[in-house]
């Protein structure tokens, strides 16, 4: 059927009215981007900062808290000829600065687009005074109120952590839940806790005409969100103990860290060189100078430095010899100055007593006897091969939460490193090394990387005679639920019962009483039955590491630690006095050693 | 007995009027008033009807237009129209040319008259005239669109007005008279002229858009389409052959100095604020605070709605002025941002059923001026409509003319009731004698 003329027009009018309405289809309902221009045209969202969480410490002393601060915001695409003169004048600011950031708004005004920026931060009270009375002269520039750090106890930078404004990337990696000028926590407990910490930012928001005239509160505040302020953290630090052994570590390189033995709270936590508080509050201003240091004070040594344990180590190949059924602690092994093997090669030991027992041997910390002990274990006729023997002990070494992370709710944790047949397969090949090869195995030295929070944990599982848990920074709290898995016991594969022979092994190191005698009576406190273990790790760069761990008291433990001061010499003469004078503080609250305690304060070991 | 004849005169009457058109017009008149007084509603606003507001005003001309409307469709007869239609045409055409030097300069353009408070657009009135003289002419017995001299005699009834109009810088009101070609259609015109309308416009913007290669290819394409086409037809009369061949040739040489005349006519000819406007329309420069703001401001308004629309008075964009020309040319901004897309669909369909119902009304008349008149006023409607709409939503250049019925302005709002109810007259007259 031929169509009219008319009849063809009205098929183009059908046409023509459905390309509009597809138009119109597709800018009203398929196309997102609309609706939210006209909400950025129209709609003014005046943010409300939550305030930050408070952390305290395990006794309830505040470690950080806040404090009001003024910011100077800018949306740049607002902004009108002002009067720069004025603007610097009200902001006690140079108008070179207000011109630099104009022009960095330009150069930029892409990608700045309608947000919101910080213009000036913490600006004094009185500037922020006068600029309020003179803010309608300025469109564009807002200022906001907003809570900052406050610090009342140093407990340390790397611990605590910082706040800093987040950035792009900062942004992008957490989509949607940041925005320009917000603030988030970025080390340590601050990021570990920021899901909690920062509350949830409320807003106004406020209809605007094409004028930017603000002209109402949009449906009566309906849509507004109140700000929700942050959970407050309860830290597990107890904030005396933290500061006193920041106290004992300035000028030292390397870190202490302390645990409750029964809950597996980490007391203390210090890393050395660090961040002061003072900077942490203004870490804008400190950022870039810390990030230079050659000591390195942004470098959180507690979790992130692997150090060669050295003798404390002992402690954990004699615990497994005891297991395997190769060692009895009365088993007597000879050491002249040293465990000889491959014939003619010395694995050196000091002058002391010979031949020892188990107790002695932890006690004075023989090299010879535990080389003995590792062959023993190695070598022992039950399995088919040195490798099969190997695997043996290297699980026996994870269980001691060494060679993994932890799993501590801090963030960056290293996990340290325990080498594996397979490596030494690599490297030698599969019948290119015997128990010899590994030797320094024996006392700690050698492929074995540890993080001084693990030895600490090795201190708290001695300790509790044979199992950890898994350290910790929070405290369970009304706001704050920790995880069930921090109060779960982690046991170790070695029974219980052996772990008092090496209790008993340490007891003798501090307080003496052996054959031998001990390698950390400096330590020793009356009444307080220290038991602890030196170490004197190798260290290729220089002046070998000194290591202590312990815990006290010797029946229920209230505090492990283990403390390493790098490129100090031997344990006894650096990180046993801290240790024990850490313990002593914790466990009486007083020094009765001011000499000792001078005199680590003023060593100064860290190369400037 | 004679009451009883007249009294069926007058029953056959009153049925003969277009209902159906009455309505679509009542309801477009209330659509534009409640969207007019949205548009200058503000929470503060007080009453509907302060005589100074807009809406205010908008309701007088309202109240005027429904008197005009009474006045065409009962105390005036329909006869004159045909009758007045050459010296109408002649007075318009009259006062288009003395605007331009007695008119007061409204943005840019010299087109209106300015008495006291009342201002008048002779623009607008010529729309009827021309269409009147078009319906006139063609609608003679002995007209034949295909005689040359007729059709030069059309095509200088519709091009005179819209020359002057040009001058006058009314760009848009003059493109209204475009929608004449589909009037011409409907007379014999052959629909290649349309056809070719349509490929200027396309290699115009493909020229612009993409690149004159790319124009070059598509029009080779299309002459080598129609081409085959066409011989497939008449395959057995060489003879058409040949002329198939002639056209496609001419068809092709004319693309191709079209396509390189285009920046020539783009740059040098089009003034800078219609440049501007094509240029953000195609997208060929980005200007969201110049000549793209009404465009960009407009789409975020209509956009915003969703399905159904913030909600009558509620629309944000619309009442904080974010959108320009709300009350006037914007107008369906404030439809789209409050009554979301199930308004719009609504709108659209009373002017497509509006248009359609005339084109229906038109095609069944006998008397022939009736007929070609309805398809002149079906034609400028609906090149307002698409124009207008178009406009908001990006789809056409920023080109200033009101929707009719719905934006603000008695001067429109006067010219299409006229125009509308002589064709509702017209056509009750013919359901009288037939």
């Amino acid at each position: 059927m031929a169509l009219s003329r008319p009849d063809k027009l009205l098929i183009g009018l059908g046409v023509a009215a459905l390309l509009l309405l597809g138009k119109i289809f597709y800018i009203q309902i398929l196309n997102g981007k609309y609706k939210r221009d006209a909400s950025n045209n129209s709609m003014v969202y005046s943010t409300i900062y939550a305030p930050r969480g408070i952390i305290y410490d395990r006794n309830g002393k505040e470690l950080v808290t806040n404090k009001v601060s003024y910011d100077i915001m800018v949306t740049p695409r607002e902004v009108k000829a002002f009067d720069t003169l004025e603007l610097s004048i009200v902001l006690d600011t140079t108008v070179e600065y207000i011109r630099g950031r104009m022009e960095y708004y330009h150069e930029y005004r892409s990608r700045i687009g309608y947000q919101t920026l910080t213009f000036l931060k913490r600006i004094p009270v009185e500037s922020y005074m006068r600029f309020c009375e003179c803010e309608y002269r300025f469109p564009g520039f807002s200022s906001i109120i907003r809570s900052d750090r406050n610090y009342p106890y140093d407990a340390g930078g790397n611990l605590l952590g910082y706040v800093s404004e987040v950035d792009q990337n900062f942004i992008d990696k957490h989509p949607g839940e940041y925005k320009s000028g917000d603030y988030a926590g970025k080390t340590g407990l601050e990021s570990m806790r920021e899901a909690e910490l920062r509350g949830e930012k409320g807003y106004n928001i406020y209809l605007r005409d094409a004028r930017n005239k603000i002209q109402t509160s949009y449906k009566d505040g309906e849509y507004d969100i109140p700000a929700v302020p942050g959970k407050d953290v309860i830290t597990t630090i107890d904030a005396e103990l933290q500061s006193y052994g920041q106290l004992l570590m300035k000028g030292k390189t390397g870190s202490v860290v302390a645990i409750e033995p029964g809950t597996g709270e980490i007391l203390a936590m210090v890393s050395s060189p660090g961040i002061s508080v003072d900077q942490l509050a203004d870490i804008g201003k400190y950022y870039n100078q810390l990030v230079r240091d050659k000591n390195k004070p942004m470098f959180n040594r507690t979790v992130m430095a692997s150090y060669p344990p050295g003798s404390v180590f002992k402690l954990i190949n004699g615990l497994i010899g005891l297991q395997e059924g190769v060692l009895k602690p009365e088993y007597e092994y000879p050491c002249n100055k040293g465990y000889v093997y491959s014939g003619s090669r010395k694995l050196g030991c000091h002058a002391h007593a010979s031949p020892l027992n188990l107790w002695d041997a932890i006690a004075t910390s023989c090299n010879g006897y535990f080389c003995y002990v590792l062959r023993n274990i190695l070598q022992n006729s039950r399995y088919g091969s040195i490798q099969e023997a190997f695997g043996v002990w290297r699980d026996y070494v994870l269980s001691f939460g060494f060679g993994r992370k932890l799993g501590s709710d801090f963030p960056s944790e290293l996990g340290g490193n325990i080498p594996t047949a397979d490596y030494y397969d690599k490297i030698y090949g599969k019948r290119g090394w015997k128990f010899p090869t590994i030797v320094s195995l024996s006392i700690g030295q050698g492929e074995i990387g540890a993080t001084p929070l693990q030895i600490a944990n090795l201190a708290a599982t001695v300790a509790n005679r044979g199992y950890y848990y898994i350290p910790h920074l929070v405290k369970d709290s009304k706001e704050i639920q920790i995880d069930s898995v921090y109060k779960t016991r982690q046991y170790t594969m070695v029974d219980s019962s052996y772990f008092e022979i090496a209790v008993k092994g340490m007891y003798m190191a501090v307080n003496g009483g052996g054959k031998a005698g001990g390698t950390a009576l400096v330590g020793r406190v009356d009444g307080l039955d220290i038991c602890g273990k030196t170490g004197t790790a190798q260290n290729p760069h220089g002046k070998d590491n000194s290591v202590f761990i312990c815990f006290a008291p010797k029946d229920d433990p209230k505090i492990a630690i283990a403390a390493y001061v790098e490129n100090a010499g031997f344990g006894a003469t650096y990180a046993c006095p801290v240790a024990s004078l850490m313990v002593e503080k914790y466990l009486t609250g007083q020094i009765t050693r001011p000499d000792m305690e001078e005199r680590i304060k003023n060593t100064v070991t860290t190369r400037q | 007995m004679i009451g009883s004849a007249n009294s069926s005169v007058e029953r056959s009457l009153r049925n003969a009027i277009d209902w159906w058109l009455v309505a679509a017009y009542l309801i477009l008149i209330v659509v534009g008033w409640m969207n007019i007084y949205a548009s200058i509603h503000t929470p503060d606003t007080v009453s509907a009807f302060d005589w100074a507001s807009r809406s205010g005003k908008q309701t007088v001309w309202i109240l005027t237009a429904l008197v005009l409307s009474s006045v065409i469709l009962f105390a005036v007869k329909p006869k004159i129209w045909e009758m007045i239609s050459v010296p109408a045409y002649g007075v318009v055409l009259f006062l288009l040319v003395a605007v331009i030097f007695m008119g007061a300069e409204v943005k840019g353009s010299r087109s209106w008259f300015q008495f006291g408070a009342i201002s008048f657009q002779p623009a607008e009135i010529s729309k009827i005239t021309t269409s009147l003289l078009l319906s006139a002419i063609m609608s003679k017995a002995s007209f034949k669109m295909s005689r040359m001299r007729d059709f030069l005699i059309v095509a200088a009834t519709i091009a005179l007005p819209m020359l002057v109009i040009v001058a006058e810088s009314e760009t848009g009101s003059a493109l209204v008279y475009v929608g004449f070609a589909f009037v011409l259609y409907t007379q014999g015109m052959t629909g290649w002229v349309l056809a070719f309308f349509g490929l200027v416009i396309l290699l115009f913007i493909l020229t612009l858009v993409a690149s004159p290669l790319v124009a070059i290819i598509v029009l080779t394409v299309i002459v080598l389409l129609y081409y085959f086409l066409a011989i497939r037809g008449t395959r057995k009369r060489s003879l058409f052959r040949r002329n198939e061949r002639l056209i496609s040739l001419a068809a092709f040489v004319a693309g191709l100095m079209l396509i390189f005349s285009t920046d020539f006519v783009f740059n040098n000819v089009l003034q800078d604020h219609q440049r501007k406007r094509i240029e953000v329309l195609l997208g060929l420069k980005e200007d969201p605070s110049g000549v793209g703001y009404n465009v960009r401001q407009s789409m975020i308004a209509i956009g915003s709605g969703g399905l159904f629309g913030k909600g009558y008075l509620n629309g944000t964009q619309t009442t904080y002025g974010f959108v320009p020309e709300q009350s006037t040319d914007f107008i369906f901004c404030t439809v789209g941002e409050e009554w979301g897309f199930l308004g719009c669909l609504g709108v659209i369909f009373l002017y497509v059923f509006l248009i359609y119902r005339i084109i229906r009304d038109a095609q069944e008349c006998r008397e022939k001026f009736t007929q070609i008149y309805g398809y002149c006023v079906a034609s400028i409607f609906f090149m307002h409509l698409f124009i207008n709409i178009g406009m908001t939503i990006g789809l056409m250049p920023v080109i200033g003319i009101p929707l009719p019925m719905v934006s603000y302005g008695g001067s429109s709002l006067w010219s299409f009731t006229i125009m509308l109810f002589i064709f509702i007259a017209l056509y009750r007259q013919e359901k009288k004698y037939f």
